[in-house]
């Protein structure tokens, strides 16, 4: 089966996705925490009346205006390549998946661009409370379009309230209540949005910090930092405890990928969590994605606790998933081969269905329906031939997912010291603390992509868990063009990239004494 | 109260919300339409900058709207999505660059240290306003001349020929009604420039676009209807479903929806009243109110022509059995009735939209404003 596609597509297709989304991602987190970070800042100035903080806002909205435009920029793209490059998923799921985008559309997207322009042209036209409501809008808009999207993103990875329809060959919702409080799509947004604020929280502390290198806007750095430090600390708490809900959830709905995450490959009751790891570049196996540890430093049974709470609960390793074997909760899944088979008798059975409708043969439409039902739980997986067709790339995903956690511990040590020098007085003196804040901004970033390359790698190969290959998602166009287009984002973007730097650079050096301009 | 509705009024209702949304989006293109004036119109730096800050502060309209136009597509006629924006590939890539770049020129043009150049943000912004707007007015062309795309018994598209879509600009009729989006977005942003900035020259200049704007603009509009009027068809079958070629079925689509051809005859005499009116008066500057709302019924009206009546929305012309209709190329009824009260909340997000902008546009902007505003585009 997995011969009559082109994989070459698939590839590019894939390619030009993860770049366009990477990008994305670069812009997006800093806009969703940073408009929070403003709306708090200009409350203290509402409340307290003190020029300097308005002085403040500004200053940060004026680096938010400019992460936010190329933030849009690069978002339009997302939305469209969903028709453009995945026809074939914009019509399997469309029913259910397009939802979540029109109402990002209504609901998110009108509020964030009306108060965005009170916000930046209503200081002197509006009053105190209006412009400050504007703003508390603007962050609460871009964060229910992030809502939205990630609810999209969370069906794809748990698909709930939704049934097949065999007549219009796709599957349709069935209960929109199902699919937006779905506990997979909740946790999802709650974790990246706390990451995205966390993330904003380490560029102010780490800006701030620069300045009080400098010796520049010591008053601005030192009001940022407090700001910053205490957000980050609450919003850093927060990712840990949704992060380790999600890691609860990947490991019931998608448990090849948690054992990827964890380059879990034979399971056992009371499991080890790997805290570091390097894996070699050899495979026993013989399969590219299944790399073998050089050496490996491992936690007794605390994979287990955090998977079942429990920590003598078993965990299914890669090897479990394929053989099949019998969960905690007495589930048996079966062997990914049974899979296979059950889910080539679907996409068989619907071939059978459509024939026999043409062909007005009742009798067959009714017996291939009832084997479609029977089998449509695996239909994603007879496309595949081999077993080990499912297994995601491991060593990309575990590391992924360790630099991921490291990084968001460090996080939280950062604003407990910031907040700690903060307190006694000291931070201005404390020179390597400041010099370490600012090249935790490189690596928020780092934790951050990490975080989706673990989400969207680690669910590989499905699109839509366990009912769409990512392979028969693609649009049916040709490789070159998707070649093309690649490349074209490639050079647009960076372009972008770097002239946004440079302002931001500017910005910063310019400080808040400056009009922005 | 919606899911009592049939799954046909449900399509019919999701046809509406969206030609509503194109035809708000082709009158929030007086925004491109202004990008490709400002050299015309502003003949210093200072008068340049006041410009597009005027613009600057409506982009993001736009820019939504286009979003959520696209979103609410998705969601109700996902077969069109996945059938469009596969298959005419080009077209809609060479749309969205246009627009990635849009996004950015107003942020960085002005900023010090923005790499590329101011002048290198305005011929993104020329380029928005030029592109945009034809290719988009091309791409809804192919509404009533059909494009080259099979849909098999899965709903699975493929593009017909290697050409994604580019294609579309060889039929004339196509080109006509890009052309028309072109111009009558630059009437549109000379009218808005008109109503928003005080400055006697820029007034006088925009004033003078309304009548180079305004030639090609009617000569181009009046092909695209005319030939409407009298072109053949995609009929589809109320019974069996079969799309068919049908003489004058345009025409007829206006005969049998007297309702659509009063929207669309008042939405032309609306056009040519705040053309007209704007370019004899002395300081007349209500317009784009007028203009505005004229392009709003127009364009909804033929959108309305295009799916109403038993008409193939988006007709192929490679396998005329594959053409699209609203009611093959909709979401489920589950979906489209969610969806429906989400629909609910537009005229809330209106009248947001009004009470904010009120709050902030109270008056025109002039260069004594431009010089105090901290935040500039």
């Amino acid at each position: 089966m997995i011969e009559n596609f082109d994989m070459s597509l698939v590839d590019w297709s894939r390619a030009q996705f993860a770049l366009t989304a990477m990008y994305h991602w670069i812009f997006v987190p800093l806009t969703l925490g940073l408009a929070f970070i403003i709306a708090i800042m200009e409350t203290i100035y509402v409340k307290t009346g003190n020029p300097e903080w308005k002085k403040i806002t500004k200053f940060w909205m004026t680096l938010f205006g400019i992460n936010f435009a190329i933030g849009v920029a690069t978002g339009i793209i997302l939305e469209f390549e969903f028709g453009t490059n995945w026809s074939n998923y914009s019509w399997f799921v469309g029913d259910i998946f397009g939802a979540p985008l029109a109402v990002e559309g209504i609901m998110a997207f009108f509020m964030e661009s009306t108060f965005i322009a009170v916000m930046f042209f209503g200081w002197n036209k509006v009053s105190k409370k209006f412009h400050l409501i504007s703003t508390w809008l603007v962050a609460v808009g871009s964060n229910l379009s992030a809502l939205w999207i990630l609810v999209a993103n969370g069906w794809m990875q748990n698909p709930v309230g939704m049934k097949f329809n065999p007549d219009t060959a796709r599957n349709e919702m069935v209960n929109f209540w199902d699919v937006l409080f779905s506990p997979t799509a909740i946790n999802k947004f709650l974790h990246t949005i706390s990451s995205a604020y966390t993330l904003a929280a380490v560029f102010v502390i780490g800006v701030s910090a620069w300045y009080l290198l400098k010796k520049l806007n010591v008053t601005v750095a030192k009001k940022s930092i407090v700001v910053a430090a205490v957000f980050g600390l609450i919003t850093s708490l927060f990712t840990v405890m949704t992060g380790d809900n999600s890691a609860r959830e990947i490991v019931r709905d998608q448990p090849m990928k948690f054992a990827a995450m964890e380059g879990l490959y034979d399971g056992s009751k009371g499991a080890g969590l790997v805290a570091i790891g390097v894996m070699s570049s050899s495979s026993e196996s013989g399969n590219d994605n299944m790399m073998d540890f050089h050496f490996k430093l491992e936690i007794p049974n605390l994979l287990s606790y955090m998977a079942y709470m429990d920590g003598d609960a078993f965990v299914a390793g890669v090897n479990d998933v394929i053989n099949g074997y019998t969960d905690n909760d007495g589930v048996i899944h079966p062997p990914v081969a049974t899979k296979i088979e059950m889910g080539r008798k679907a996409i068989h059975a619907l071939k059978n269905y459509k024939q026999a409708q043409k062909d007005k043969n009742d009798a067959l439409a009714q017996s291939s329906l009832n084997e479609l039902n029977e089998n449509f739980k695996y239909f994603g997986y007879g496309y595949f031939d081999d077993p080990y067709n499912i297994v995601p790339p491991i060593s990309i995903t575990f590391y992924s997912f360790h630099i991921m956690v490291g990084l968001g511990m460090w996080f939280l040590l950062l604003f407990t010291l910031a907040l700690l020098f903060v307190y006694k007085e000291s931070i201005v003196s404390k020179k390597w603390f400041l010099r370490s804040a600012i090249w935790n901004i490189p690596l928020a970033y780092v934790a951050s992509q990490s975080g989706w390359i673990v989400a969207e790698m680690g669910r590989q190969p499905w699109v839509i868990q366990d009912l769409m290959p990512t392979l028969t998602a693609v649009s049916n166009i040709d490789t070159t063009s998707v070649q093309i287009t690649f490349f074209l984002f490639l050079i647009v973007f960076t372009g972008l990239l770097i002239a946004e730097i440079k302002i931001m650079l500017k910005q910063i050096k310019l400080g808040p004494n400056h009009g922005g301009h | 109260m919606f899911e009592n509705l049939s799954h046909l009024a449900l399509q019919q209702y999701w046809w509406v919300i969206d030609s509503l949304l194109g035809s708000i989006l082709v009158f929030l293109m007086f925004v491109q339409g202004g990008q490709t004036l400002i050299y015309r119109l502003g003949k210093s730096d200072e008068e340049r900058t006041l410009l597009i800050n005027a613009l600057g502060r409506k982009w993001e309209f736009t820019f939504t709207t286009l979003v959520t136009f696209g979103g609410a597509m998705f969601a109700s006629f996902p077969l069109f999505y996945s059938t469009s924006f596969g298959g005419a590939y080009w077209v809609w890539m060479a749309i969205l660059f246009c627009f990635i770049i849009q996004a950015v020129a107003y942020e960085f043009r002005s900023k010090p240290s923005n790499v590329w150049g101011a002048k290198t943000f305005e011929v993104f912004l020329f380029i928005n306003g030029l592109l945009g707007t034809i290719l988009i007015g091309t791409a809804v062309g192919t509404f009533f001349n059909g494009a080259e795309f099979t849909v098999n018994e899965l709903n699975q598209s493929k593009w017909a020929n290697p050409y994604g879509g580019l294609e579309a600009v060889l039929n004339l009729h196509n080109v006509a009604l890009g052309l028309t989006v072109f111009f009558l977005a630059r009437l549109l942003g000379s009218l808005y420039f008109m109503n928003s900035i005080e400055h006697e020259a820029i007034f006088n200049r925009s004033k003078k676009q309304l009548l180079y704007c305004g030639i090609p603009f009617l000569v181009v509009f009046l092909f695209f209807a005319i030939r409407l009027l009298v072109m053949d068809g995609f009929a589809v079958d109320a019974e069996t479903g079969v799309v068919s070629m049908e003489a004058y079925k345009y025409l007829h689509n206006f005969l049998a929806m007297p309702l659509v051809l009063i929207l669309f005859l008042a939405g032309v005499v609306l056009v040519l009243f705040g053309l007209i009116k704007s370019y004899l008066a002395e300081k007349y500057t209500r317009g784009i109110w007028f203009t505005g709302g004229g392009t709003i019924l127009v364009v909804f009206a033929l959108f309305l022509l295009a799916g109403f009546n038993h008409t193939a929305f988006y007709p192929s012309n490679a396998d005329l059995q594959s053409s699209l209709t609203i009611q093959n190329a909709s979401s489920s009824h589950y979906t489209l009735t969610a969806m429906s009260y989400v629909s609910l909340m537009v005229p809330f997000v209106i009248a947001y939209i009004v009470w904010a902008w009120r709050a902030i546009n109270n008056k025109k902007l002039d260069l004594e404003e431009l010089r105090s505003e901290d935040h500039l585009y």
